[in-house]
């Protein structure tokens, strides 16, 4: 069996990257296979990406306040591509009333500021509990 | 019977060291990694001349009567929406006693296209306003007398498109550019190194900050051309001294850049400024402050030969720390920002910018904006610490950490050196993988419990946050759109054309570009119809992402 394969990437057009960067390094050291796509990706540029790498997960960063845009239209894109096994979770500053709403749009899991790596890497071990590492 | 007395120090060694230690497992180095000694004596202090304040090499301020002759400019930072409700919410500072503007723009302002771009879907006016073409300018200026007021503008690869907005809303004012002061931040380095918000290549990147340095030189004479800044390399995640080191680093290449051209070092020099961070580390934070006037200070005397004091004087900006508020607990904020307003004052800034308590979650509301500039208020007429210029100086600890600094900010001058400079640097990702790696370190730091977070990896509680959050109203962006179009169809398009065209031309050649960008945008040319032109020319940068 393969490892879970992961893209993170940042959507929207600000350039805040220490969060995904470091959120990348921790996934790759908890076993993951990570790939970082870089800045400025559109929804289209990130499916996409996770389709070519065969990823069974997709991580968004955003820090620009258009995660109300920017996430629901990946999960849209993933819809249209006929994609939806691939799970979508994000990360930044998003309150709490968009949570919720994201959540119903179909991303599964969302992590603000302060969560520690090891919350996210426990749930990516829940949420694939059969892979490989 | 006689006793002898112990050496007082050998004493306290022996004390000390007989003493139980508080074994929590938390780092008692600096929140950068420095290692501090439990106490610091005369042993610690430099053996040389003493410094004063107003004199070479300015440690200790660049004014000789540090606070006393002028208090620090409280500028905060501030936009969201449109432009009509930004100039509403300026209006409101002003009159709550802020003594100067500085401009917070959206990100496609920030990275140069027009609110009708596709990609600008979902980021009009969220995290600072919209400006797409003069026209917007102009609201957002409305009713303030632009001789009177000095203002900021955070905005670095369209800079010199909005510095010529702002001259050409001036000029409709009747006030004349050698009249307005103001900082423009323009520094496109720290983009490469931190913030990415690039678009052209370096090299014709520089050389659109050489022009409005030039031209500013010439024709704008008050105004601050650059601010080259700290603060994006430390949010980034850089430790103080990388802060201190890339910062000055990135100065000497404009520097270099600027003497390239042509130029005379003190006909520029003196309109340089800075912009650094207040960490919550609060010693290393004044140490930093110190050590950055003095290399300034030694570099533009003795490497550059600046003849004007002038020159020699490193003017900046600070802003607390975004980094180090926390979504939970969100009160406490307004403790750590007070903490970190006081360490900029005690380092002699000239001006300050302290965050609000609200935003680590969104952009400020009325209120969290009018504490966190009463933060500022309390510090310069309640507490005292304003009446003394540059109270730490001669500590035996404050001392000896400027010392510490200046040592490591000069081997990373050195390395940057060896890589060939800045730019090359940027290009092999060193500064990059630097930031990424301090980053990483103090994230572990935090997960080990060996940094405290209050709130986040200690002393949490488990509540709902209940703050209010300013929204931006999803119909402005509409709005927005509908706005830029009509400029594009009412203005004079023929005088519009020829400005983008003979723009091209001039960017094809060596010309200073300014002259053209002015009007431009005298055209009611939008900034992504300016930038467009400038891309086809200059073409754009990716970088290689490195994790």
């Amino acid at each position: 069996m393969r490892p879970v394969r992961i893209i993170v990437a940042k959507v929207g057009l600000d350039g805040h990257d220490r969060g995904v960067k470091v959120v990348a390094r921790a996934l790759r050291d908890a076993g993951y296979e990570v790939i970082y796509t870089g800045l400025r990706q559109t929804p289209e540029m990130v499916v996409d990406a996770a389709l070519q790498e065969d990823a069974q997960v997709i991580g968004l960063s955003i820090h620009s306040g258009a995660h109300m845009t920017l996430f629901p239209a990946v999960v849209e894109e993933l819809k249209r591509r006929k994609a939806t096994d691939i799970v979508v979770f994000g990360g930044g500053i998003i309150p709490d009333d968009d949570i919720a709403a994201l959540k119903k749009q179909g991303v599964e899991k969302l992590f603000t500021p302060g969560t520690p790596l090891q919350e996210i890497v426990d749930w990516l071990r829940q949420r694939f509990p059969e892979e490989k590492r | 019977m006689k006793v002898r007395a112990r050496d007082p120090k050998q004493a306290w060694k022996e004390d000390f060291e007989s003493s139980p230690v508080r074994d929590d497992g938390i780092e008692t180095s600096t929140i950068s990694g420095i290692p501090l000694q439990p106490l610091y004596t005369t042993d610690d202090l430099p053996r040389r001349p003493e410094e004063v304040p107003g004199q070479f090499p300015y440690t200790r301020g660049i004014h000789p009567s540090g606070y006393r002759g002028r208090l620090w400019t409280m500028r905060q930072f501030s936009g969201f929406a449109t432009a009509e409700e930004t100039n509403r919410r300026y209006k409101y500072l002003l009159a709550n006693g802020q003594t100067g503007l500085s401009v917070a723009f959206d990100m496609p302002t920030l990275m140069g296209q027009d609110s009708d771009a596709p990609t600008s879907r979902g980021e009009i006016g969220h995290c600072g306003v919209a400006i797409d073409s003069l026209a917007d300018m102009e609201t957002l200026f409305a009713g303030i007398p632009l001789a009177d007021i000095t203002t900021s503008m955070t905005i670095n690869s369209p800079a010199a498109i909005l510095l010529c907005m702002y001259i050409a809303v001036a000029e409709e004012q009747g006030v004349p550019a050698s009249r307005l002061g103001g900082t423009l931040q323009n520094d496109i380095l720290k983009e490469f190194i931190a913030q990415k918000e690039f678009i052209f290549p370096p090299a014709p990147s520089m050389r659109l900050v050489v022009d409005s340095i030039e031209y500013c030189a010439k024709e704008v004479p008050q105004w601050n051309t650059i601010s080259i800044s700290g603060y994006h390399i430390r949010e980034a995640g850089s430790t103080a001294v990388q802060e201190l080191a890339f910062t000055l680093a990135d100065g000497m290449a404009y520097v270099d850049a600027c003497l390239e051209r042509g130029m005379r070092i003190d006909d520029f020099a003196p309109r340089l400024s800075f912009f650094f961070d207040a960490h919550i580390d609060f010693f290393e934070e004044i140490a930093k402050f110190r050590a950055a006037r003095r290399i300034w200070a030694r570099w533009m005397r003795e490497r550059y030969g600046a003849q004007s004091e002038r020159s020699w004087k490193l003017r900046f900006h600070t802003q607390t720390a975004g980094v180090s508020l926390t979504a939970q607990q969100p009160e406490l904020n307004i403790a750590r920002t007070a903490i970190e307003a006081l360490a900029a004052v005690l380092g002699g800034t000239q001006s300050l910018h302290t965050n609000a308590m609200d935003e680590v979650l969104a952009l400020p509301t009325d209120k969290s904006a009018r504490i966190a500039l009463r933060t500022q208020q309390l510090l310069a007429y309640e507490s005292g610490v304003a009446n003394t210029v540059d109270p730490l100086g001669g500590s035996y600890f404050i001392e000896a950490l400027t010392d510490e600094m200046e040592r490591q900010a000069e081997k990373y001058f050195k390395r940057i050196e060896d890589l060939g400079g800045v730019i090359p640097a940027i290009e092999a990702s060193f500064f990059q993988k630097e930031i990424a790696d301090a980053a990483f370190q103090y994230q572990r730091e935090l997960e080990e419990k060996r940094r405290i977070m209050i709130g986040v990896n200690d002393f949490t509680v488990d509540e709902e946050v209940p703050i209010e959050i300013l929204r931006i109203d999803p119909k402005l962006e509409s709005e927005q759109v509908a706005r830029v179009r009509e400029v594009r169809r009412k203005r004079d398009q023929a005088r519009c054309s020829k400005a983008l065209t003979s723009l091209r031309k001039a960017a094809a050649g060596t010309d200073n570009l300014m002259p053209y960008i002015l009007e431009s945008v005298r055209a009611y040319a939008t900034e992504g119809e300016i930038m467009n032109t400038l891309i086809e020319v200059f073409g754009i940068y990716t970088e290689q992402a490195v994790v």
